[in-house]
């Protein structure tokens, strides 16, 4: 049983990283559609560092940096020359794509130790919950410690109130002399960097070699996650494991002979993301300004 | 001023994504062109994918280096199964060459398209069905391999349940499956089948995910008809065993691949290049065209296997034996009695299963576990 569970939760942490950093950058008003081009990128970044410097470590630094260089493209499209995001996101993935087959044309064929698990000292012995909590590697702690961080900048510190401004309405935001440019740069570095440790991820713990376009639309999936958590931190955790459990489900139904079609289990996680974007607008939310009021909108500064 | 920055930007995304999106075409010139033969590949993916068109490369190179200045050959890589599909393989027909290869499944309808529009252009289409007086096609007798692995693990299993990760439930897998599951059966009764189908034929965490969900559920020796080193990857984490797919992929997992099918479509590219020069290109007479296409497998070295490894050496020696007996044609796979997996009997002993049986597989044969979806 806890192997599957700690499959399950294998398998969910790329989306859980990509997710928590789109979050970030949605937050502040910034609809950035290149996820799973910046998760490409963090890939192959990642695979290909650690087959030249050896160190599984150096991998988790080349995949936040390259994540960081495909959301710094995309910063100077939408922020600064005030494109549409939407259709410079879409170029991005499409871009990255090709760019990180290109990159990593060399690197087909390879293969790359995995990154080594943490053991804390003593929980990790308690029975089930050590192996669940306490034995993972680096970036898996990495990823719970992001959304409580995330949490806590949002709702308690002041840089996180100002961003949440900047992304609901930011010509007020302006006008009491924030900078949007240079805040909404950050928010999509950081949302970036955590997208390619999320593809970074997946050379280094679940499928240690690279070929092209691996994370098979996983970015589109943190997207759709962001919105199913209703732009909620915690809630990307619940999003995450419901997608990992339910394509796991799919695999053991299949071999236990479960009596569900495998096609209606994987439907489920886009029905619940209707269902929660149905729930957003509709009359049975009390919190009407829970999607980002400039989501999407570029910021022309005026004066 | 800020729309001409928009445009532009625009603009430049757009070069970015068609300049690494567009396919690259590769033409090796000789000095002697009058008696030189023009030869026409179409890639679905580049060599680089390590796989199914990797192998078709090789191919390629095979017939390079047999036909030297005598072929001159193109290659069109990157390219999508749809419109673009047919723009290519038309570009490819005005251009002169004389027999085109298209070689992936889903190019079947754009190359019938083009096949009629040039009657004197030669086509051969992978892995098909569908022919005219001047389109052929060619496949591999990929089963006659997955009957080698069913006996390998049937030798190797500890726990008597194999793994199997299949893409979609259409013949050519179900034809592997229980290909496996009669080599399977020929060693080992007490061993079962436990199919598992990812929906997808790439997608390297979903096909991981699939192979711990059945190591999880007692596994130890598991088989892929899906196109990633994943599964290996997961095998060798857990030090359990597992074939390769398509080429050799022992480097990704030294310690758990037993051996892998390779695709060598090299003698099939030879043959029919040949047959073209000596004016004896035909695609048969029948109404179906059936009787001039090419479907080899072992004895025509179309399919081969990598080395046996990771086994002791009497299982190395009966598989050996088994991929003999089946290249000699002493041994038939589906050799009658045929009963499936609910007990209803599908061919009677003494008979053997031809051709068309083998693609209107809907069933699993006694040995696999559970129902085919849909």
């Amino acid at each position: 049983m806890d192997a599957l569970i700690l499959t399950i939760i294998a398998t969910s942490i790329p989306l859980l990283l990509a997710a928590s950093g789109e979050l970030i950058a949605e937050k502040s008003g910034v609809l950035n559609l290149g996820v799973e081009g910046m998760m490409l990128s963090g890939a192959v970044g990642a695979f290909g560092a650690v087959l030249w410097l050896g160190n599984p470590y150096f991998g988790i630094i080349a995949g936040a940096i390259s994540g960081i260089l495909m959301a710094s493209v995309f910063s100077i499209f939408t922020i600064n020359l005030m494109t549409n995001q939407v259709a410079t996101g879409l170029g991005l993935t499409i871009f990255a794509t090709g760019f990180s087959g290109l990159a990593g044309a060399p690197l087909v064929g390879k293969t790359i130790p995995y990154l080594p698990k943490i053991e804390i000292y003593l929980l990790s012995d308690i029975p089930l919950i050590g192996n669940i909590f306490f034995k993972q590697d680096l970036l898996a702690y990495i990823s719970i410690l992001l959304i409580i961080l995330i949490t806590i900048f949002l709702n308690s510190t002041k840089p996180g109130i100002v961003l949440r401004a900047v992304g609901d309405n930011h010509n007020n935001a302006h006008s009491i002399g924030y900078p949007i440019k240079k805040i909404r740069w950050l928010a999509t570095c950081f949302g970036g960097m955590c997208a390619g440790l999320g593809g970074a991820y997946i050379p280094l713990i679940l499928t240690p070699h690279w070929s092209e376009g691996m994370t098979s639309g996983r970015g589109w999936i943190a997207i759709a996650l962001v919105v199913f958590a209703s732009w909620i931190p915690w809630r990307i955790i619940v999003g995450a494991l419901l997608f990992g459990g339910i394509t796991i489900a799919q695999f053991v139904g299949q071999t236990r002979g479960w009596p569900i079609p495998s096609q209606i289990l994987s439907m489920m996680p886009y029905i619940a993301t209707i269902i929660a974007l149905t729930m957003i607008s509709g009359r049975f939310s009390k919190n009407k300004s829970i999607v980002p009021a400039s989501l999407g909108k570029p910021f022309v500064d005026v004066t | 001023m800020k729309k001409i920055l928009i445009l532009i930007s625009i603009i430049i995304v757009g070069v970015l994504a068609y300049l690494f999106n567009e396919n690259k075409t590769v033409t090796k010139v000789s000095s002697d062109i009058s008696t030189s033969t023009k030869v026409g590949f179409v890639y679905l993916t580049t060599p680089g994918d390590h796989g199914w068109t990797y192998a078709h490369e090789l191919g390629k190179q095979q017939v390079e280096n047999h036909f030297g200045k005598k072929v001159i050959t193109t290659v069109v890589e990157n390219v999508p199964e749809g419109p673009d599909a047919i723009r290519v393989i038309r570009e490819l027909a005005q251009q002169g060459n004389e027999i085109i290869f298209t070689t992936s499944f889903g190019y079947m309808e754009p190359t019938l398209k083009v096949a009629k529009e040039f009657p004197n252009v030669k086509f051969e289409h992978m892995t098909g069905y569908k022919r005219t007086p001047n389109l052929a096609t060619g496949n591999i007798r990929f089963y006659e391999g997955r009957y080698v692995q069913g006996v390998v693990a049937g030798l190797m299993t500890k726990t008597n349940k194999i793994g199997y990760i299949g893409a979609y439930p259409i013949s050519e897998v179900i034809m592997g499956i229980n290909a496996f599951a009669q080599g399977l059966k020929s060693v080992n009764d007490k061993a079962s089948i436990s199919v598992v189908w990812a929906n997808t034929w790439y997608d390297p965490v979903k096909e991981a995910d699939a192979a711990k969900v059945h190591i999880a559920e007692g596994a130890d020796i598991l088989a892929q008809h899906t196109d990633s080193p994943a599964v290996l990857q997961i095998a060798e984490k857990n030090k359990i065993f597992g074939f390769g797919q398509s080429t050799d992929m022992s480097a990704f997992a030294p310690k758990a691949q037993l051996f892998a099918s390779v695709n060598n479509w090299g003698p099939y590219y030879i043959e029919k290049i040949e047959a073209l020069r000596n004016g004896q290109w035909n695609t048969g007479e029948a109404p179906d065209h059936w009787t001039g296409n090419k479907w080899g497998g072992f004895s025509t070295e179309m399919l081969q296997l990598s080395e046996f490894k990771n086994m002791p050496d009497e299982v190395v020696k009966k598989a050996e034996e088994v991929m003999n007996e089946i290249k000699s044609g002493k041994l038939k796979i589906f050799a009658g009695p045929l009963i499936d997996n609910n007990g209803k009997e599908i061919l009677p002993a003494g008979k053997v299963m031809d051709d068309g049986g083998l693609w209107g597989m809907n069933y699993y044969l006694q040995g696999v576990d559970g129902k085919i979806p849909g």
